[in-house]
């Protein structure tokens, strides 16, 4: 099926898992918006690796936190292109620790970028999806947010609040055609866990049946299915990418 | 003589509100024009479900440039009402 018409928005993809999903869409013949907070160096870079895989894309650079700046940013999109077919949820950050010793703005800034960026892209990405009558969304989870892990309280609360929104959205949007689901990663190998102490990666390799720690295309390949015409009845599912670890 | 063209020309332009109504009404909810009579009932008379009315007020607001609050929502339930609140609310921009 030749999907050259669609656009796509996926939110903190100059590097990691988002860049990932960017090239995978892009490869496909998807025209991919790289959003990007601060890091435009990098959001340059990932760009410039769409493009000389002979995909198309521009940069888009935005705060999620930022319900204005968002909806501005999404109308643009929708205005210049007549159309917004996919938004992946990706943007999130992740700061570790015992609860006990986290400070108020930790949280604060978990549930802002995590929470709050994901609810503001959902409302202002709803907006042209309903009036096209088509529309995918998927968003990133992680498995601290289904199994829980000790040191993530916060984070794992906004993303397990994430499993929510999802579902609620899919009840929400379907009738408009929209599909909304979530991919859940487990262990992947990025910037946001190259911060892990070999130790604790060692440890937590060895409860994945698979053996190893996931790569972001692992993740990618998950989001592209969701996206896909082979996934047009499928609303409110999560697939998790872990490799087995959670079950 | 001028009071005769004034209440000419406000009767144009409600006209013109009431068909512009119509027209969005259609559209949005993809129903024939002769559906669309004053009492007809967006949700019993028309199909609309909840998604349809929020696009609809949505539309509403982009084109006569009033917001519409939830409240008021709540007693728009006709063509008629939707007419008659966007009226009220024309004339309010107008005097005020």
């Amino acid at each position: 099926m030749k999907r050259e018409a669609q656009i796509a928005l996926i939110t903190g993809s100059s590097r990691g898992i988002g860049k990932a999903i960017a090239v995978k869409l892009a490869d496909a013949g998807i025209f991919t918006y790289i959003n990007y907070r601060q890091n435009e160096r990098a959001a340059i870079q990932a760009l410039g690796e769409i493009r000389e895989r002979g995909g198309e894309g521009e940069l888009c650079p935005f705060d999620v936190t930022d319900l204005a700046a968002t909806k501005g940013a999404i109308e643009k999109i929708a205005r210049e292109k007549g159309r917004l077919d996919i938004l992946v949820n990706n943007a999130g950050i992740v700061i570790d620790g015992l609860l006990v010793r986290m400070k108020e703005v930790d949280w604060e800034c978990l549930i802002d970028t995590n929470l709050k960026g994901m609810l503001n892209c959902c409302q202002a990405a709803s907006r042209p999806m309903i009036k096209q009558k088509w529309g995918r969304i998927v968003n990133i989870l992680s498995l601290a947010g289904e199994m829980g892990n000790a040191g993530q309280v916060a984070y794992g609360a906004t993303k397990a609040a994430v499993l929510g929104l999802t579902k609620s959205l899919a009840r929400e949007l379907g009738s408009r055609n929209i599909c909304v689901n979530a991919v859940s990663p487990g262990l992947i190998e990025t910037d946001m866990t190259a911060s892990l102490e070999d130790e604790v990666k060692g440890k937590i390799r060895g409860q994945i049946p698979l053996g190893r720690v996931g790569r972001p295309e692992d993740v990618a390949g998950a989001v592209f299915f969701l996206v896909s015409p082979e996934a047009d009845y499928i609303t409110g599912q999560i697939i998790r990418v872990n490799g087995g670890l959670y079950m | 003589m001028t009071l005769c063209t004034e209440s000419l020309s406000e009767k144009r332009g409600s006209m013109e509100l009431e068909e512009k109504v119509i027209e969005i009404i259609m559209e949005q909810l993809d129903v024939a024009r002769e559906q669309c009579l004053p009492e007809a009932s967006f949700t019993d008379d028309l199909g609309a479900d909840s998604l349809d009315l929020v696009e609809l007020i949505m539309e509403m607001e982009e084109n006569f440039g009033v917001p519409i609050s939830d409240a008021e929502l709540q007693n728009i339930r006709t063509i008629k009402d939707v007419i008659t609140f966007l009226k009220a609310k024309s004339t309010q921009k107008e005097t005020s």
